[in-house]
Parts: structure tokens; C-alpha cells; sequence
């Protein structure tokens, strides 16, 4: 099906989907199996300049936008959704320093990220702050030209393998929702470590630990945006960084779909190829139709989110909201289009539907993505009259 | 270092099926790559530039479509390309081909080193480097799995049946490099919006300055009379007789399809 | 002087279309049409026409008195003082040239002074002659000596063909002398014969990795030149009491021959073989009943040059290590031959193998479903099966 890309993204398929194929293909049973990072994927999307998809060319990028961005991840997706977080995570922590960053900061930053030389990693979670981030209670404290940070951020991807960390803490709780900033940090600095590595369900090849802050001191020039920006950074990071996880949830699903639909056409029973069965056929046409379905409002959100609209929040948060449904729902029903064999990981596809899950809960619940596309109705409506 | 590669577009596939009723080949997509050793030649050059700094020019003959394959490997970060092609061409057997690649790289002048992949995956042949060198009378080390360069003279690991032999010669000359060598790198966005771009000349038989007679088939020792596809695998043959009957016949039978 | 359809046998069958490996041909108002700007005259194409609509014509330019050119060469490839296995092979098959075209079969050795002990050898397995080259320089190979010094003994000597094991050593030396001499070459033979008519040498070669075969000749430059597969060509039957010639020489090696230095030699004792690349694969299943049997599979693998390899029930097991476990998830593999000892062919076994060229299967039970994809089947039992088939196999090796 034409998507209408552009030659450049039509290219940035090809890459993507080349490494996708080649080197993560043959490991991504091992790495599920052992949590090992992906390095070499991510060397190989260092020398595709894939690492830098969403950077500017000014600091070494290729500039690409959000689009271009969810190609990538999904065609990764496709393969394998853990894998493809090391990528698509790596998106998220760089994305404050994008949209915030002073020149400098970029400067600083942005080029070794771009070259794939260093990770980055995005910290807003908390143990007592997942969806009611507000509550979060890692604090930076203003001393002289520094903030001292103390606190924890859970569940952070990434975490331990990046360098590079944008990171959300409270500088004046009394000021409520100006009453956070955002910082980059940067692994090594001194009271910055990482708590233990996380044992998943699913995305097992994909690093998610905890950051501990005891008493890290980080200078005011680390700071992204004026204090008290902290919540505005990570809402407007997150709209922007949205689709990319609902392009995982896509490939995860199209991944899910391709081998069952390969599997339907080789097994027998009853004399026939499973393939022929009605039953069958209905499943993965409804499979079909909702993977392509869901491709589309992605890459629709992608699109308006690249032509500068302001109003992309209703659009990012459908847009991952139905992905993710549809990357359970396909990767459940291409189980149970294997049978038994399904069931066992020797196959692919029960590992697909272990990794589906956390689509429907990172980067905002779907319960959350549902208030605020109500919410952003309303808001609609309101404004008509 | 001025490093200069040859490399073949060959079919996308070897896995050729046979059509049973017509007894043709059935090729599934003919879509063309770079011959997989090629691309391990490409990598090394691209190392040794990086290490040592110069350049690398990558030079094919082919058909005009052979462009395209010259275009992947801009977008593996190579300097040049030269495709080498014309009608008078055709028909090369190895000897011609080796005599026209040698032609070119002369004609670009200055080299340090010449790298080729072992064979190509079509012909299967791995005698095209050897020719190359033969022609430029400069030394030739095949089957190299490790290079190493201090100096103009050259350190390579070769890899023989059983045993790794290391050899030392001074540059100028050609390797052919075998798989084990190196994995080849991504081809890079930066790398694939140059290659569109790129402008890549076409030599032919007369901007080389090959003689007449020892270029395409004219040049050629050897030709092709016949093409066959070996006999297939045919289906489900039960043996029969006693053990040393089956065995004797099972023996005989796979010692007359050449097989072990 | 090129390739052209005769329109008027043409019928627009399109048979081939699918045999041009470059996509060169298309047929149009029901007559094949050739893109010359594709086409490389690689001679697929006419061999697939039924109608003999396709013709190559070929101008001969090259004039060397081919009559001038006698007798059958086989280079004697040694290393550290032995002959190598294959020589034996091509003095066997260039027996049988030699009597087809009435001519002597000749080895040539190069090598220093110490070979000389190996010219019995040779002349007891049938060289008529042996032409003998000895020089310290030779005693390793090393391309430039060597090939200056064959090109030399063969512009002399002028054998009509020369015959080279497809070794690492051949085929780099063979290669080398072939562009020096002008002189045509094939390689990695698996098929040699003397037309009748034309005596000429008719080289058969597998191309496109195995795919498909070739037939080369090489009518008009001398010596015909082939570089041959080693283990396909029967060895030589050695006769004692055999008597023949030995030409010696002790050519002088010129400096600027001497360019590449060998440094070291790494021996490798033991030797891996990839299982994924491996061209056969021996391999046992559930059926050995005990891991100590694999030692049954390891001496027919070793017998023919062959990997092992294993079912998933006896990795499992833990009989054997998962490197050797082909199947859907395990390793796939495309071998020449696939020998199935002990294995019922569950279809996730068979995903994994099933598009080898030549299955053999070994079991006791015929309703095994291997035997369904099997090329040959022996319904036995492999303890009895198995031994024999090595001893067997030992035997006509040689």
C-alpha cells in the first residue's frame, strides 16, 4: 500500500527494515530470553545515521520529523518491540533537549546522540507518579548556581545503558504546576546511579531501571527551558514523542500478523491448510484491517504534528490509544491462530504478545489517553460556541 | 593510500529453481546485489581509508543497470565509482574480464592496493583477482581474512583449508577477501542521499584503451556450450534387497551424482 | 559476431525468459526480442530454446597451432613433502583422458630438492612422466616462483591440457598462469570428458552455487586449463611396479618474483566446520537410542567430509550440544547431502533441512515421515545400516 512517503522516507524504511532483518532478527530470541542489550542494533543504526533521524542536520542529524521517526520504529517493531525501544526511547530523552535546549545544550549534546555515539533517556516516572505525575517527589533544591537533586525515578528505558538523561524534578512545590524543571544529566555525574535492572514481562531486550539522586549537584546550565517549565517539557515531549510509541505498538501487531499469516499457509489439519478455513480467514481480516487502521491514524498524527499544527494533543493521544488496543488484541489472536504452538517460545509470537502490553500502559495509560481525548472534545465543542 | 575495489552486480538469488515441465530456471525476482564477497571488499577498503586516510574507488564492469549496484556502495561511504561498460564487452570469460578490470584501474592511475572479494557468487570462479594482478604484474595474496598495513608493506592472514597463513609483501598489490573477513557496514541515510545524487561515468572499451582482441568474447578462451540444471532430486526412493544390497546401491548411486 | 533470435523458428514460447539469469529477453508480438545492452552472452538462453531459435556466433580471432600442443599435465600440489590427495584423483581421471586422446599423462612437481622421493609415487599411480622443478624458493607456495616457473615449463614443454586440484593453492596458482599464458581456464570441475569429434576438453562446472551446470570448452588457446573439485574424482589405482620418466630442472627464481614472504603458518587442530555451510551433514535423532551412539554419525561424517548434525529430541536429550541441532528452531541448513540416521522427520526437523539437494534417510520404522521427503531411503536398522555404509564408503573412497 502507498503511504505516499517521500523518497528520504521511503530510504529510511529501507534502513530501517534492512537492520531490522539483518541484525536484530537473528538475536531478538536471545535477547528476550536473556535481557541483554542490543549493541550492535544500535551500532548498526549508528552507521545507517538512523540514530539521528530526529536531530537537525546543524548538529549532526539527518532532520527528519516525527514521521520519519515512526517509520523507523515501527519497521524495528516489526522485528522485535524491545529492540526497537533502545531507538525509540533514545527518541524520547532527546526530544526535551530538542524542543527546550539552549544552543549550547544542543551543541553539548545533541551530536554524539546523532553520531550514536551515547543513548539518552527520558525521567518523569516514579514509584508514587505514573499517571499522576504531579505527585512526583524527586526534588531539585536551588544552591547558589546549583540545584541538588534527591529522589528516584522508576522504570526509566534505558536506564543504566544511556548517558544522557532529561530529567523532571520538583524546584518549588508550593508553585504546583510551575513547580517543577527539567534537567539533563548525564551518567557518572557524581550522586546520579541506577537502582537495579528491572525483570519484564515483555520488551525484555530493552533496559528499564531505576535512577537514584542522592544528593547530585547540577549546575543551572544543565537546566532545560526557566524553572518551573518542568511539566510544560514533559507534556510537550510526550505529544511529540506519542506516536513513535504507538508506531511500535503498529510493527509489534504487523509482526504478530506476518507470521501468522505465514504459519495459517503452512499448517494442516483436517487435509487442508488452516489457511482455508473461514474461521481463520476472519481472524486475520480483522487482524489485517486493524493494523492498517491503526498505521494510519499514526502516521495522520505524525503528519499534522510535522506541519507545525498546535493542536495535535486529541490526535497523538487516539492515535496511541487505538495502536496499542490493536497490538494486544492482533498479537492475542495471532496465538491463537498457532494453536499450542503458540503458546510455546519456541515460536515468535508469544513473546510479540508478552511485548504488546505496555503499549496500552507507558508513555500515559490508555484510561489516560481516553480522559484527555474527552476532555480535548469538550474542549472543541466549548470552543464552537 | 589510493585503494581501488572491483565489484560484480549478480542476481539477488542463487537459490535458482527448475521448472520441472519446461526444465528452465525459474529465478524469483530478479532483482540484482552487490556478489556478498564484493561487500566484504568494500568493508575492508573502508577500514583501511579510516586507519590510514586516502581514498577509495570502486569500479565495476557490467551491463549499464550495474550503475546501480556502484550507487549502494556511495551509500557505503566509498569516494568514487567507475562503471566499465560496453557491448564490445560482452561474452568476457574470466581472462577477458581480468584483462579489462586491469585496463581501468590503469587507467585511473595510481594505486596502493587492489581488493576483490574471493568469487562471485554467480560464476563461482575466484579467478578474476588473480588475473587482475597478473595484468598489472603486481603481487597477488588470496583468501585473506586479515590484513594489516605499516608503512607500505602489508601483513595478511590468509585462510587455506586447514591452516592460517600469514604473508608479508610490499605494496602495490591485490587481495581477494573471503566472508570471515569483516561485516560489512549499514549503507547510511547521509550515504544513500549522496549516491542519488552522485555522478558515476561510464568507461568504455576505448577510454580504457583495451586492445580489440583481448576484450568480451573475442578476448575470451573459454565459452559456454551448454547449460543444464542437475538432475533433480526426484522423490521418496525406497531401497530394496538385503542390507549390503541397499548399502552397496545407496553407495553407488550417490558416488555417481558426485555427491560424496 | 553476437547473440540474435531466428525470428522464423521463433514461435514466442517464452521458455526463455526465465532462463536468462539477467532478465535480458521479453517477447513481443509473440517473438522473443534480446536487450544487447543487457545481455552478456553467457549461453543460458540457447540451451533452453526447443525450437533452437537462439544462436551465439562466435568470431575466432586467436591462432595458436594447436597441434603443436600434446599430452596431459597434472600439476603435483604438495605441501611440506606429500603429495596432495586430490593429485591422486586427477591422475585417475587424466588416465582416462590420456588413453581418449592417445597421449601421455605427465605430472609436474615443484617444490626443493627433498621432493624428488615423491616422483615414484606418482609414476606408481600413472604418470608416464614427471616433470620435476626444484629451486629452494620452491619449497613453499608461493604464487610468483611458481607461476613463473610453470608458465615457463609449459611454453616449453606445450601440454595441451593441464589439470589443478581446486584447492586454495590451485586455484590461486592456476588463475595466475591461465592470465599469463593467455590460456583458457575452468573452475572447480566436477565433470571432465574428450568430445569425440572435436577432442576437445569438455569441462562440466556447477555455477549459480550449485544451481545450475555448465559445459565450457575452450576451443581455440592451449593449454585447456582446469582447476578440479577435490573427493569427486575416483583416486588412481597404484601400480608398483610401474616404470616412467622423470624430467628434472632446477630453474633459477628471480628476485622480483620473490615479493611475498611468508611469516608463519597457523595450524589449526581442530577444524570447525559451520554447520549452516557445510556441504554435507550427517546427522542422528532419537532413533541412536543412546548419546554414546553419535559416534556412529561422527565416523560416516568423517568418512565423507561431512557436519554433524542433531534433532531437537536428542539436544534435548543433552546426547549432543545445540550448535548441532537442525530444525525450525534450530539451524537451517542446505547441504549437498543430508544423511537422517535415527530421525522420524517431525515437520519442525524438516523445516530445517528440507531443501537439501539429496536426503537419504535411515530408519526402522517405514512409515516414518522423513521418507516422505527422502531422495533414497533404506527402511533398516541403523546399527546395522550405518557401519556398513562407512566401511563402504571408506572402501570406494580409497
Amino acid at each position: 500500500m502507498d503511504y505516499g512517503f517521500t523518497e528520504e522516507q521511503k530510504m529510511v524504511q529501507e534502513l530501517a527494515r534492512k537492520i531490522a532483518v539483518e541484525k536484530a532478527l537473528p538475536i531478538r530470541a536471545e535477547l528476550d530470553e536473556t535481557g541483554k542489550f542490543p549493541w550492535e542494533v544500535v551500532k548498526a543504526l549508528a552507521e545507517a545515521n538512523l540514530t539521528g533521524i530526529h536531530i537537525d542536520e546543524k548538529y549532526g542529524g539527518i532532520g527528519g520529523g516525527t514521521l520519519e521517526y515512526c517509520i523507523a520504529t515501527e519497521e524495528l517493531s516489526t522485528i522485535c518491540g524491545g529492540i526497537a525501544l533502545a531507538f525509540a526511547a533514545t527518541g524520547l530523552g532527546t526530544m526535551p533537549i530538542i524542543l527546550f535546549g539552549t544552543d549550547e545544550q544542543k551543541q553539548k549534546y545533541l551530536p554524539d546522540i546523532a553520531a550514536g555515539k551515547k543513548l539518552a533517556a527520558f525521567g518523569l516516572t516514579e514509584a508514587n507518579a505514573g499517571s499522576d505525575a504531579g505527585g512526583m517527589q524527586t526534588t531539585a533544591k536551588k544552591d547558589g548556581d546549583y540545584f541538588i537533586l534527591n529522589g528516584t525515578k522508576q522504570w526509566i528505558t534505558n536506564g543504566g545503558e544511556a548517558e544522557i538523561y532529561s530529567v523532571i524534578a520538583i524546584t518549588d512545590r508550593k508553585k504546583g504546576a510551575r513547580g517543577a524543571s527539567a534537567f539533563i544529566l548525564e551518567k557518572n555525574m557524581p550522586g546520579f546511579t541506577f537502582g537495579k535492572k528491572e525483570n519484564k514481562m515483555g520488551i525484555r531486550a530493552s533496559a528499564t531501571s531505576e535512577l537514584v539522586f542522592q544528593d547530585c549537584k547540577v549546575h543551572k546550565s544543565q537546566m532545560l527551558g526557566r524553572e518551573g517549565m518542568g511539566f510544560i517539557v514533559a507534556m510537550k515531549t510526550l505529544d511529540r514523542t506519542r506516536p513513535g510509541i504507538a508506531a511500535q505498538a503498529v510493527g509489534i501487531a504487523q509482526g504478530a500478523l506476518n507470521e501468522a499469516l505465514k504459519y495459517s499457509r503452512q499448517r494442516e489439519q483436517f487435509g487442508a491448510k488452516i489457511s482455508t478455513f473461514q474461521a481463520v480467514q476472519h481472524l486475520l481480516a480483522d487482524m489485517a484491517t486493524q493494523v492498517e487502521a491503526a498505521r494510519c491514524l499514526v502516521y495522520a498524527a505524525a503528519r499534522s504534528i510535522d506541519s507545525g499544527s498546535q493542536e495535535t494533543s486529541k490526535m497523538s493521544a487516539m492515535c496511541k490509544l487505538f495502536a496499542s488496543d490493536t497490538a494486544m488484541k492482533v498479537t492475542t489472536d495471532a496465538v491463537q491462530v498457532f494453536g499450542g504452538y503458540g503458546y510455546m517460545k519456541e515460536y515468535p509470537v508469544e513473546k510479540m504478545m508478552r511485548d504488546a502490553k505496555i503499549t496500552q500502559i507507558y508513555e500515559g495509560t490508555n484510561q489516560i489517553q481516553r480522559n484527555v481525548i474527552a476532555l480535548e472534545l469538550i474542549k472543541e465543542l466549548a470552543a464552537k460556541k | 593510500m589510493n585503494i581501488v575495489v572491483c565489484i560484480k552486480q549478480v542476481p539477488g538469488t542463487t537459490q535458482v529453481k527448475i521448472n520441472p515441465e519446461t526444465n528452465t530456471l525459474i529465478r524469483e525476482g530478479v532483482e540484482s546485489i552487490i556478489n556478498p564477497f564484493d561487500e566484504n571488499a568494500i568493508e575492508a577498503a573502508l577500514q583501511l581509508r579510516d586507519k590510514h586516510g586516502g581514498k577509495v574507488t570502486v569500479i565495476t564492469m557490467g551491463p549499464p543497470q550495474a550503475v546501480n549496484a556502484l550507487k549502494d556502495t556511495i551509500a557505503l561511504g566509498v569516494d568514487e565509482a567507475i562503471l566499465v561498460s560496453d557491448r564490445a564487452f560482452a561474452g568476457s570469460d574470466t581472462w577477458a574480464t581480468s584483462y579489462t578490470l586491469a585496463s581501468t584501474i590503469r587507467k585511473i592511475g595510481t594505486f596502493d592496493l587492489v581488493i576483490c572479494g574471493k568469487q562471485a557468487i554467480d560464476g563461482d570462479t575466484a579467478q578474476v583477482g588473480p588475473g587482475v594482478s597478473e595484468f598489472l604484474n603486481i603481487p597477488q595474496v588470496t583468501f585473506a581474512v586479515g590484513v594489516e598495513i605499516n608503512n607500505s608493506v602489508m601483513k595478511v592472514n590468509r585462510l587455506l583449508e586447514e591452516t592460517n597463513e600469514i604473508v608479508e609483501v610490499k605494496l602495490p598489490a591485490l587481495i581477494t577477501v573471503v566472508k570471515q573477513m569483516n561485516t560489512p557496514r549499514m549503507p547510511s541515510f547521509k550515504g544513500k542521499m549522496k549516491a542519488k545524487s552522485a555522478v558515476i561515468p561510464t568507461w568504455g572499451a576505448k577510454d580504457i584503451n583495451a586492445e580489440d582482441g583481448k576484450i568480451g568474447q573475442k578476448g575470451s578462451p573459454t565459452s559456454v556450450v551448454k547449460i543444464f540444471t542437475p538432475p533433480p532430486k526426484g522423490g521418496g526412493e525406497i531401497l530394496s534387497g538385503s542390507v549390503d544390497e541397499m548399502v552397496d546401491s545407496l553407495v553407488k548411486t550417490l558416488r555417481d551424482r558426485k555427491v560424496c | 559476431m553476437g547473440i540474435k533470435v531466428i525470428n522464423d523458428k521463433c514461435i514466442g514460447c517464452k521458455l526463455c525468459i526465465p532462463a536468462c539469469p539477467l532478465g535480458a529477453i521479453k517477447v513481443e508480438n509473440r517473438k522473443a526480442i534480446i536487450d544487447l545492452d543487457k545481455c552478456n552472452l553467457c549461453g543460458a538462453c540457447p540451451s533452453s530454446c526447443k525450437f533452437n531459435a537462439i544462436e551465439i556466433t562466435k568470431e575466432d580471432v586467436h591462432v595458436v597451432d594447436k597441434s603443436r600442443y600434446k599430452n596431459i599435465w597434472v600439476f603435483a600440489e604438495q605441501y611440506e613433502g606429500d603429495v596432495h590427495p586430490v593429485v591422486i584423483e586427477l591422475l585417475g581421471e587424466g588416465r582416462k583422458l590420456a588413453k581418449d586422446l592417445g597421449v601421455e599423462l605427465c605430472a609436474l612437481l615443484l617444490g626443493d630438492a627433498d621432493i624428488e622421493k615423491e616422483t615414484k609415487e606418482l609414476i606408481e599411480y600413472g604418470a608416464d612422466k614427471v616433470y620435476m622443478a626444484t629451486a629452494p624458493e620452491l619449497k613453499h607456495y608461493t604464487t610468483l616462483p611458481y607461476s613463473t616457473v610453470i608458465s615457463n615449463m609449459i611454453r616449453q614443454h606445450k601440454p595441451e591440457i593441464v589439470l589443478f586440484g581446486a584447492t586454495t593453492t590451485g586455484r590461486d596458482l592456476a588463475s595466475r598462469v591461465a592470465a599469463r599464458i593467455n590460456a583458457g581456464l575452468t573452475a572447480d570441475c566436477t565433470g571432465l570428458a574428450i568430445d569425440k569429434e572435436t577432442k576437445l576438453l569438455m569441462q562440466t562446472r556447477p555455477a549459480f552455487g550449485g544451481n545450475i551446470m555448465a559445459t565450457i570448452i575452450c576451443k581455440n588457446h592451449r593449454p585447456q586449463m582446469s582447476t578440479v573439485r577435490p573427493k569427486v574424482f575416483k583416486k588412481a589405482v597404484p601400480d608398483h611396479s610401474r616404470k616412467g620418466q622423470v624430467i628434472k630442472s632446477t630453474p633459477k627464481i628471480d628476485q622480483s618474483d620473490l615479493l611475498v614472504r611468508i611469516v608463519d603458518m597457523i595450524k589449526d587442530a581442530t577444524v570447525k566446520v559451520n554447520l549452516a555451510e557445510a556441504e554435507i551433514i550427517v546427522s542422528g535423532g532419537r532413533g541412536l537410542q543412546a548419546p554414546e551412539n553419535f559416534k556412529l554419525v561422527e565416523e560416516l561424517a568423517g568418512v565423507i567430509g561431512g557436519a554433524v548434525g542433531a534433532s531437537r529430541a536428542t539436544v534435548d536429550a543433552g546426547w549432543i550440544s545445540s550448535h548441532h541441532q537442525v530444525g525450525q528452531t534450530g539451524k537451517t541448513v542446505c547441504p549437498k547431502l543430508y544423511i537422517a540416521v535415527g530421525i522420524s522427520g517431525a515437520i519442525q526437523h524438516l523445516a530445517g533441512m528440507g531443501s537439501s539437494d539429496i536426503i537419504v534417510a535411515i530408519n526402522k520404522d517405514p512409515d516414518a515421515p522423513i521418507f516422505k521427503v527422502a531422495t533414497y531411503g533404506i527402511v533398516g536398522d541403523l546399527f546395522e545400516v550405518v557401519p556398513k555404509l562407512t566401511r563402504k564408503l571408506k572402501e570406494v573412497r580409497g
